[in-house]
This record gives C-alpha cells, sequence and structure tokens, in this order.
C-alpha cells in the first residue's frame, strides 16, 4: 500500500498479477483529480485519473458527499476539453456521482450545448446524462430538443432519447405522453434498434388504453417490423391482446395465431424461441396450437448452442406439467440430454422425462438417470428426487423399482438437505403406497445403521415406532433400533428408546423381550436415556406380570402433544418451584399465531429447476391439533376433511379473510383466517357473523371469537355449525366480520383505550358436496374395482353440453366430485375423441367409492359422458351420481 | 412478465471472481456486499464449467445467468427468471466481442485493466438502465473507440506536447508487444 500510484504505461511489469491500479487508494486518487482544475487541460492524463475514480467506484468504494461534491464539480471543468474520448468519460463519471438537483444546474447548460451539438456522440450521450439526472422542471426546458432528437436521422441520437424517454416515464408520465406523436413516426424508422426503443415506448405510453394497444398490435402485426428485439417485443405484446381478449372468442381460432405462428419460421432465433415459448403460455392452448411450437424447441434441443438447448428444455419442461403429452416426441432428443454438459440442462430433461414418461419406460429411465446421479451436485439431485417421488406416486406399481432406486442413492455421499430429501420422499412413499411399507422401511433400518445425522436418524425412529408395531412381522426392526441404544449419541439413544417402548405397548408378543432390551437401558450413562427407559418400563407395567397395554397407555405413547411448545416453554418459565407442582393443564391451549403451514410464503417462488411441491400437506394434522385443542368442538369427534382455504375478500383490502372448512361427521367447523393489514388499527373481539338462513339443514352451535387482532400478524376465529350426522348436506352462507377497532400510534405501537364497533362484508361460502368426498388414491384401481364387485353399482349416461375441449370437460367433472385421480388418467392426449378417467376416494362416513368416467366428444364439441360409480353402499353411489346431475 | 426485455447485470470478473468491471441496472442487490455475495455464488457456481467456446447458461436464486469466459476473464449477463435466454445470449455475445475488439486480439485481465476506460465505455453503450440500447459488437465498438479529436476543434488545442506524448505511447506500445 506504500507503494505510490502506478501510473499506466510507465514500469510495465512482466509480473503475471500486474494492475495498473495495484495499491490504488481514494485519497491519492482524489488528490490527482486536481488536475482537471489545471488551465491547460491535458486529456489523456485526465481521462487516466477519471478511469481510477471509476474503478474506485466499481470495486464498491464510496465518496463521502464532500468528496463527490469536490469531484463533480472539476469534473465539470473539463468540458472545456474537446477531446471526444475525456467528454465520454466526463458523461459517466456524472451518471455515476448521480449529482444532487442543485449541483445538476451547474453541467445543464454544458450538456444543453452538447445536446445541440453537430457530433452525434456528444448529442446522444448529453440526453442520456441529462435525463438521467434532470428533474421535471428542466425537462420541459429541454422537452423540444428531446421531441427532435426521436426523430433525428441519426439512429444513435433517436435511440438514446428513446430510452431516456423509458425510464423518465416513471417518474414524468405527463410530459413524455405528450411525445407519441415522434415515437409513433418512430416506430416507422429503418434503423433496427430505434424501431426497438420507439416500440418499447410507445407501448407504455399506451399500457392501459386497451383499445390503443389492440390497434397498435393489428397494424405492426401485418409485418413492418425489421428488429428482432422489436419483433420479440411485438410477440409480449401480441400474447397481453390474447390473453385480454380471450373470454370474447368462443369458438373458431385464436386471433393473431397465426402471426404467432409465423413468427416460428423468424430467421432470428431469438424470435423464434420468444414466439414458441409465447405459444406454450396461451391460456387453455390445444395440442393443434401447440404442435408447431413443440417442432421448432425440438429443433433446438439438438442445438451446438448451450443457450439454444436450455431455454428449449426448459420451455418444455413446463409445458410438461401441462400437455405431458405433447412433450412425449421429445423424449428421445430429451434423453440425450441426460449426458450434457450442463448440469443445468440435463437436470431439466430429467424432471421433464419423468413428468412425461409412460408406466413401461420408468425402468430403462431410471437406469440411464442412475449413471448420472454420481456426478452432479446436490442441489439437482434434490430436484430428481422430488421428479422421482411424484412420479411413484403416479405409478404406484412401479414402486419396486423407484423405492430401490432411493434406497440406494440414499446409500451414496450427500449433505444434510439431499439426504432429508430422499428420506422424506421415502416416508411419504410408505405413507401413500401400503405395498412399498415394507420395503421402505426396511431401507430406512438400514440407512440409520450408517447415519451421520442425528436429526435424521431420531425422525426414522420416530416413524418406525408408529409404521413398524403395524406391520406384518415388527420383531425384524426390533434389531436395528436396539443397535442404535449401542452405537449412537445420547439423543439418538433415547430416540430409539421410546421406539422400543412403541413396539412394546403396540405388539404384546414382543412385550417380554422389549422389558429385558429396556432395562439395559437403565445403566446408560446419559439422563434422559435413563430416566425414559424407567418411565416406559413402569407405564407398560414391565416389573410386574405381563399385562394387557390400557388405552391411556397408548395415548401417552402416541397421542400428540395438544400444547403448543411456545405456550409450554412460557409457561415453564414462569412456574416458581414451591410446593404446588407443574400442572400441564394450566397451559393455554390458544393458538398465537397460525400454524406455519398455512402461511402464505410471500417469499421467493421456487426456482424454474425444481419439481412444484408434491406429496399430501402435513396440514391435516396440524388442523385437528388445532381443532381438538378448542374445548368446543372437542366432542365433534374425528375431523373427516379440511377444505383447501377459500378467499372470502379480495386481494389487498383492509382486511384479508379465508375459511377453510373442516368436516365432522355431524357437524361444520369454519376457521376463519383474519390478517388486519392496517398498521394503524389494533382489532378486538372479531367475530364472523355468519347467516346460515339459505342453508336449512346447519344451526349453529358454538362460536369462538378472537381476542384481539394486531396488525399483520394472523389469528383466527371459528363458527360451528350441527348438521344431519352423516349427511352431505349442502347450503350457501353470508358472512360479516364484526369487530371492536382500536386506533393504534404507529410510533409508539400503544392502542388507544376506547375502540368503536364496526362491521365488514365478507364475500358469501359455499359447503358442496365435494367437501364431503376426501381424495384418496388407490395403487391398483382394477384391483380395487374388481374387488368392489357390481353389488352397489349405479350407471348412468349424461350429456355435458358443448365444451371447450375434452379436457375441460374431464377437469370439471373432477372437480365437481373431488376426488383422487388414478394412474395418471386426469391427463387428456391431444387430439383424442373419447377418454376414460378413473377417480377414487373416500365419502364421509368412511365410505370407499370409485368411479370410473367414459368421454366421447360428438359432432361440435358436445362432449357426452358415462358415469359408472362403485362403492360399499348403494346410497352413496346414488348421492355421488346425484352431486354430477345436480352440478 | 416484464414486458420489455430487461438485463439485470453485467459482470466481468477475473479468474479468482474477483471484480473487474461491473454494472447492476436493478435494485435487487442494494448495497454492495449483497452484489459481491451474488458475484460470488455466480462465479463458484460456474467456474468449473467450459464456458469458451460457446455462451453457457446456468439458473439460481430465481436468476437466469449467462456467461462466457476467455483467458483469465469471466463474462456474465444475468436477467429475470422470464426472460428470454436467447436475448440475454445476444446481449453477452455482444458485450464479449466488443470487448474483445476494444483490446485488439489480446484478451485478458491485463490488458483488459489497462484499458478499463474503453470498457467502461462498452458497458455503458451496452444497455442503458437495464434497457438493451446495441447489441451489434461492431457498432458497439465504432461508438467507443471513436477517440479522435472532436471534429469541430481547431487543431491548434492539440499542443505539440500532447501529440507527441501519444506518438511515444503507440511507440511503447508496439515494442512491448
Amino acid at each position: 500500500m506504500a507503494q505510490p500510484l502506478v501510473k499506466k504505461d510507465d514500469d510495465r511489469d512482466d509480473e503475471a498479477d500486474y494492475s495498473p491500479f495495484l495499491g490504488i487508494e481514494k485519497g491519492a486518487v482524489l488528490q490527482e483529480a486536481r488536475v482537471f482544475n489545471d488551465p491547460q487541460l491535458d486529456p489523456r492524463r485526465c481521462s487516466q485519473v477519471i478511469t481510477k475514480l471509476l474503478y474506485l467506484l466499481n470495486q464498491g468504494e464510496t465518496f463521502t458527499k464532500v468528496e463527490a461534491t469536490e469531484v463533480f464539480f472539476s469534473v465539470t471543468k473539463l468540458f472545456q476539453s474537446r477531446d471526444i474520448g475525456l467528454r465520454r468519460m466526463v458523461y459517466v463519471m456524472i451518471k455515476e456521482l448521480s449529482p444532487s438537483a442543485d449541483e445538476v444546474i451547474i453541467v445543464t447548460s454544458s450538456l444543453m450545448k452538447d445536446m445541440t451539438s453537430k457530433t452525434d456522440m456528444y448529442r446522444a450521450n448529453a440526453i442520456r446524462v441529462l435525463c438521467r439526472i434532470t428533474d421535471g422542471t428542466l425537462l420541459t426546458q429541454i422537452e423540444r430538443y428531446l421531441k427532435q432528437a426521436i426523430v433525428d436521422k441519426n439512429p444513435v441520437v433517436a435511440s438514446a432519447a428513446l430510452v431516456s424517454g423509458i425510464h423518465l416515464l416513471q417518474t414524468n408520465p405527463e410530459i413524455v405522453k405528450r411525445w407519441s406523436n415522434e415515437v409513433q413516426e418512430a416506430v416507422q424508422s429503418r434503423a433496427a434498434l430505434v424501431q426497438f426503443h420507439a416500440l418499447a415506448l410507445l407501448h407504455q405510453i399506451r399500457q392501459n388504453d386497451r383499445l390503443a394497444v389492440n390497434k397498435l398490435v393489428t397494424s405492426l402485426t401485418r409485418g413492418s417490423v425489421r428488429s428482432p428485439l422489436a419483433q420479440c417485443l411485438l410477440i409480449r405484446y401480441t400474447s397481453q391482446v390474447i390473453r385480454e381478449s380471450a373470454n370474447n372468442t368462443q369458438t373458431g381460432d385464436r386471433p393473431f395465431y397465426d402471426f404467432l405462428e409465423g413468427c416460428l419460421r423468424h430467421k432470428a432465433e431469438m424470435v423464434i424461441f420468444e414466439a414458441a415459448r409465447a405459444i406454450t403460455e396461451l391460456n387453455g392452448v390445444t395440442s393443434r396450437e401447440l404442435t408447431p411450437a413443440i417442432t421448432v424447441l425440438q429443433l433446438f434441443l439438438s442445438s451446438s448452442k448451450p443457450v439454444l438447448r436450455f431455454a428449449a428444455v426448459r420451455t418444455l419442461n413446463k409445458v410438461a406439467m401441462t400437455h405431458p403429452m405433447a412433450v412425449t416426441n421429445c423424449n428421445i432428443d430429451m434423453e440425450s440430454l441426460i449426458s450434457d454438459q450442463n448440469r443445468s440442462i440435463a437436470t431439466l430433461a430429467i424432471t421433464t422425462l419423468l413428468k412425461t414418461g409412460n408406466e413401461s419406460s420408468v425402468d430403462r429411465l431410471m437406469k440411464q438417470i442412475t449413471n448420472f446421479m454420481s456426478d452432479i451436485a446436490d442441489e439437482f439431485k434434490i430436484v430428481v428426487v422430488e421428479a422421482i417421488r411424484s412420479l411413484c406416486l403416479k405409478f404406484p406399481l412401479k414402486h419396486r423399482s423407484l423405492m430401490n432406486f432411493l434406497s440406494n442413492i440414499l446409500r451414496e455421499e450427500g449433505g444434510f438437505e439431499y439426504k432429508k430429501a430422499i428420506v422424506d420422499s421415502i416416508v411419504i412413499l410408505i405413507r401413500d403406497i401400503p405395498e412399498a411399507k415394507e420395503s421402505g422401511l426396511l431401507h430406512l433400518c438400514e440407512f440409520i445403521e450408517d447415519c451421520e445425522f442425528t436429526y435424521l436418524s431420531t425422525q426414522i425412529l420416530h416413524f418406525l415406532g408408529i409404521e413398524g408395531p403395524k406391520t406384518s412381522d415388527p420383531s425384524k426392526y426390533i434389531r436395528y433400533i436396539y443397535n442404535r441404544v449401542h452405537l449412537e449419541n445420547a439423543t439418538v439413544r433415547a430416540g430409539a428408546v421410546s421406539t422400543l417402548a412403541k413396539f412394546g405397548a403396540m405388539v404384546d408378543a414382543l412385550k417380554p423381550r422389549i422389558f429385558v432390551l429396556l432395562r439395559r437401558c437403565l445403566f446408560d450413562n446419559d439422563d434422559e436415556v435413563r430416566d425414559r427407559a424407567t418411565l416406559y418400563l413402569n407405564t407398560l407395567g414391565g416389573d410386574g406380570a405381563v399385562v394387557e397395554t390400557g388405552e391411556d397407555v397408548k395415548e401417552f405413547l402416541f397421542g400428540s402433544l395438544d400444547i403448543p411448545l411456545v405456550n409450554l416453554e412460557n409457561s415453564l418459565k414462569n412456574y416458581e418451584l414451591s410446593e404446588e407442582s407443574f400442572d400441564i393443564d394450566s397451559v393455554p391451549k390458544e393458538v398465537k399465531t397460525q400454524p406455519l403451514a398455512e402461511k402464505k410464503a410471500p417469499g421467493k417462488k421456487p426456482t424454474g429447476l425444481s419439481a412444484p411441491p408434491t406429496g399430501p400437506p402435513s396440514t391435516v394434522d396440524a388442523y385437528e391439533r388445532l381443532l381438538s385443542s378448542i374445548p368446543e368442538f372437542a366432542n365433534f369427534g374425528k375431523l373427516f376433511k379440511s377444505s383447501a382455504p377459500v378467499e372470502l375478500t379480495e386481494a389487498e383490502t383492509e382486511y384479508a379473510v379465508n375459511v377453510v372448512k373442516h368436516i365432522f361427521d355431524g357437524h361444520v367447523v369454519f376457521q376463519f383466517n383474519c390478517t388486519n393489514t392496517i398498521p394503524e388499527q389494533l382489532l378486538e373481539n372479531v367475530t364472523v357473523i355468519v347467516d346460515a338462513s339459505e342453508a336449512e339443514e346447519f344451526a349453529e352451535v358454538a362460536t369462538k371469537p378472537l381476542r384481539s387482532l394486531p396488525y399483520d400478524s394472523p389469528g383466527q376465529t371459528f363458527v360451528a355449525f350441527e348438521k344431519p350426522e352423516g349427511v352431505p348436506a349442502v347450503g350457501k352462507f353470508s358472512n360479516m366480520l364484526r369487530f371492536i377497532v382500536k386506533e393504534v400510534d404507529p410510533s409508539t405501537g400503544e392502542a388507544e383505550e376506547d375502540g368503536v364497533e364496526d362491521e365488514y362484508q365478507l364475500e358469501d361460502l359455499e359447503v358442496v358436496a365435494a367437501d364431503y368426498m376426501l381424495k384418496v388414491g388407490v395403487s391398483n384401481f382394477r384391483n380395487a374395482w374388481e374387488s368392489m364387485g357390481a353389488d352397489c353399482e349405479r350407471v348412468d349416461e349424461y350429456g355435458l353440453g358443448p365444451r371447450d375441449s375434452l379436457a375441460e370437460a374431464v377437469n370439471a367433472v373432477i372437480n365437481l366430485l373431488g376426488m383422487q385421480p388414478c394412474e395418471g388418467t386426469e391427463v387428456v392426449p391431444s387430439n383424442s375423441r373419447s377418454h376414460t378417467c378413473l377417480l377414487s376416494g373416500v365419502y364421509i362416513g368412511n365410505v370407499k367409492v370409485l368411479v370410473r368416467l367414459q368421454f366421447g366428444i360428438d359432432g361440435p364439441k358436445d362432449v357426452a359422458m358415462k358415469l359408472a360409480v362403485r362403492s360399499e353402499d348403494e346410497a352413496v353411489s346414488d348421492a355421488i351420481h346425484e352431486i354430477v346431475a345436480s352440478g | 412478465m416484464e414486458l420489455c426485455p430487461s438485463v439485470k447485470n453485467i459482470l466481468l470478473l477475473d479468474s479468482e471472481g474477483k471484480r473487474i468491471a461491473v454494472k447492476y441496472y436493478s435494485d435487487d442487490w442494494p448495497t454492495n456486499s449483497a452484489k459481491e455475495a451474488f458475484e460470488k455464488a455466480v462465479f463458484t457456481k460456474t467456474q468449473k464449467t467450459n464456458a469458451r467456446t460457446e455462451a453457457e447458461i446456468t439458473m439460481f436464486d430465481n436468476y437466469v445467468v449467462v456467461y462466457k469466459f476467455v483467458q483469465d476473464l469471466h463474462f456474465f449477463v444475468t436477467g429475470g427468471e422470464n426472460e428470454n435466454e436467447i436475448i440475454l445470449a445476444t446481449v453477452l455475445q455482444g458485450f464479449f466481442d466488443a470487448v474483445g475488439n476494444l483490446l485488439r486480439g489480446t484478451v485478458d485481465k491485463k490488458e483488459a485493466l489497462e484499458n478499463l476506460d474503453l470498457i467502461l465505455l462498452c458497458l455503458d453503450e451496452i444497455v442503458d438502465g437495464g434497457i438493451v440500447l446495441e447489441t451489434d459488437a461492431n457498432v458497439i465498438t465504432g461508438k467507443v473507440a471513436s477517440h479522435s479529436i472532436d471534429a469541430g476543434a481547431p487543431l491548434s488545442e492539440q499542443t505539440i506536447s500532447q501529440a507527441l506524448a501519444t506518438a511515444r505511447e503507440h511507440f511503447t506500445r508496439s515494442l512491448l508487444k
């Protein structure tokens, strides 16, 4: 650092890390900047000093206000020099310094002179600088020049003015809007980039005038656009117009589709791709419309340029989510991308293949992926694991090879996140595919034999304790579990002891042996492990004779802690050591904040690489725990189903409310999740007044108000209704939010004493037949169908009237019934005239229902459907028909 | 989707991931440390790839990054996750080729630092506030390299000593090459 500044050109050094900026220091450079004030300017030297200043700024150095002002003033002196190179550096420097309003005045005249100079380079740059640093009042002064510049015959000048216009539109829209005649003229420019910039500005000026945008697009799509970039813009505007006019065109061809399709034959790759992507993103795109776009993307897949391959595979990956059949043509090209040097491309190719693959190709695909897995980073592996999990849920019959694959990669090297993703996937597969349970549990057992992550070991032990005793031969897991007691750290040992106890409680035959093992744990050197062993020996009756395990013991071992841990922690902290022992019932059960799973994550969206979240949500457990903790609802019995939240308010209103419908056998509970979005208000005693006059079978039995609802921390209030037991009663409810509002001082956060009662109208909510249907898949539909038998089968035919497409009709019926599509039959192959869809579910009263839907399309889009229902109860089969008939 | 194609940043880093010249056009990285963290992430993610013949591409943190390397120079262009990858690649290629032209074939860190002024001007000519200004490398080079004296300036303004200095500089350069 002691070295003075090394001057450019002077001591050139042959060392590799030589840099003209070696040892550069802010203070010294600021000193050097005095040369700007020399009466006899040396442009070359001045340029060098500016470069050094810019270098410092670029490296993240900052100037103080005083320093910046000083530099700014001396830089303005350089306008005297007529060296173009130096002037260019001055322009850049002024933009970097972003001077304050009073400083701007100093350079305004110099810049305005440059703006009217004969040198195009000066004009273009002066416009950009001036527009960057100017404010509204100055803008009106130079407006005349800017309008002229927009139509200047020099493209650089015109572009500079237009781009500046785009930036200024954000701050001074009323001024820029006056330029639209000139901008419109510039759109016709012969210079490619001028056209691009003019089009961008013109569209922004008119973006709120739908008719004008429509006219613009209509005239330009007839073909006067030369620049590829402008053509890309036009494609974006066109798809916007298509989106907005979608509702008016029920039949016939989509407007502008021909234009998009024509762009697929453009000579510039960026235009081809933009058009292809726009087509794939059209609302309700048909397979006929998709085909040409898929064809050009397929060509890109075998391009020598990684960027093209990436762009194509990323787009196809998205298409595969909605139209897997359309992408299957590309499968061969996609398979060759598995070995692509670029790992992002390879991962996208694999996840696309996993989405489009059919049952027969799974094995071959898995073989290819196995080779691929060894040489990619963990983050990509996680994406693949998630894709395999959804594939396995789609083709449950393939669970053997997919489960094997997961267990193989579980044995290989990998970080925590990756291992956790695999374990989570196996757990989900075990839960959802009964046939996979035994092999999956054994894989997990083998994994904990050699698992370096305590968290995963304890999670697996816990899971084993719940699932293991229910298997055909629980004893084979004992060895794995007891090994943990010998070989692991205290946390895992304690977990293993609990798991052993669960086996003992559930399997009477194993009890004596479990007691032997637990007694050995009494000599463990860790307190917690010893305590747990003692506790379990006592509760299970290990000291005396072998007895039947009581219900309360099972509840103790398997029941969930229905007290929020935060509340328990607080109560324990407040508990003072005294004669009285700690009473767990004194801990409040009220949940302060919403369960995590429900919170809408406003943060980052999942990246394009990752597959959409799959697997059943764990919210049901959370809801069940929440509801059973409320005494009023505790005797409603088992929760049958909780709906997804339904919004009852528009976005961005003062109070955001959504409702979750919890269905019990004889009751319905509405859980209103409320959020107060006004910082200056505190709401108290919040209730929802539900008017059930249009829902005759429902009678209100209880409400649970929310005591206080501060700003931005969601809370819940509940209303419970009684309804006839086991009957799928439907009805419409109107809702009113009632509360006491108190003003809050935003600076102190304190609320005023007095509040005012107020009401807020919410949207209506409906309980529909689908609310009584649980989505439960079956792994082998045909077996299930045959074994159900035709005793309670009901078959009928329905006409669904004219529909947009077969796929739309299929979706509508699936949504109406609220059932789980099986074996991927919810996907309608393109161009097909008929389709069979298989659904399964559990109807209220725990009645299994299977549905076979046969769709046919005849004549002008008229869809007919044959509905065959099998269930364990005739009445339920009839009820399903009732839903369809009335829906 | 952003209607106008936009560039979030352009980075020129050396073979250790240090800055040579960077330009950010988006508020996604408000502080210098956020910028440095991004550069570090981009660099480590791409450093092992071979992006010397064709531009490569990756995606992370909801950004699309296209990049190309030559010698000890790493060129990057970043866009939002929905940006047309090929537009970004066109910007990258324009920057890459323009720097190649301006450094007259010897494209490495040393040469780049010695001509940092040209590289900064080059960045200034490619993108303005996130909007693509020009992608043709020859046009960009032309705009940056017009290092002559203003045509309207009287010749007397160029002093003898300045002329000599320029001549000497050119001479030393040609000797050292």
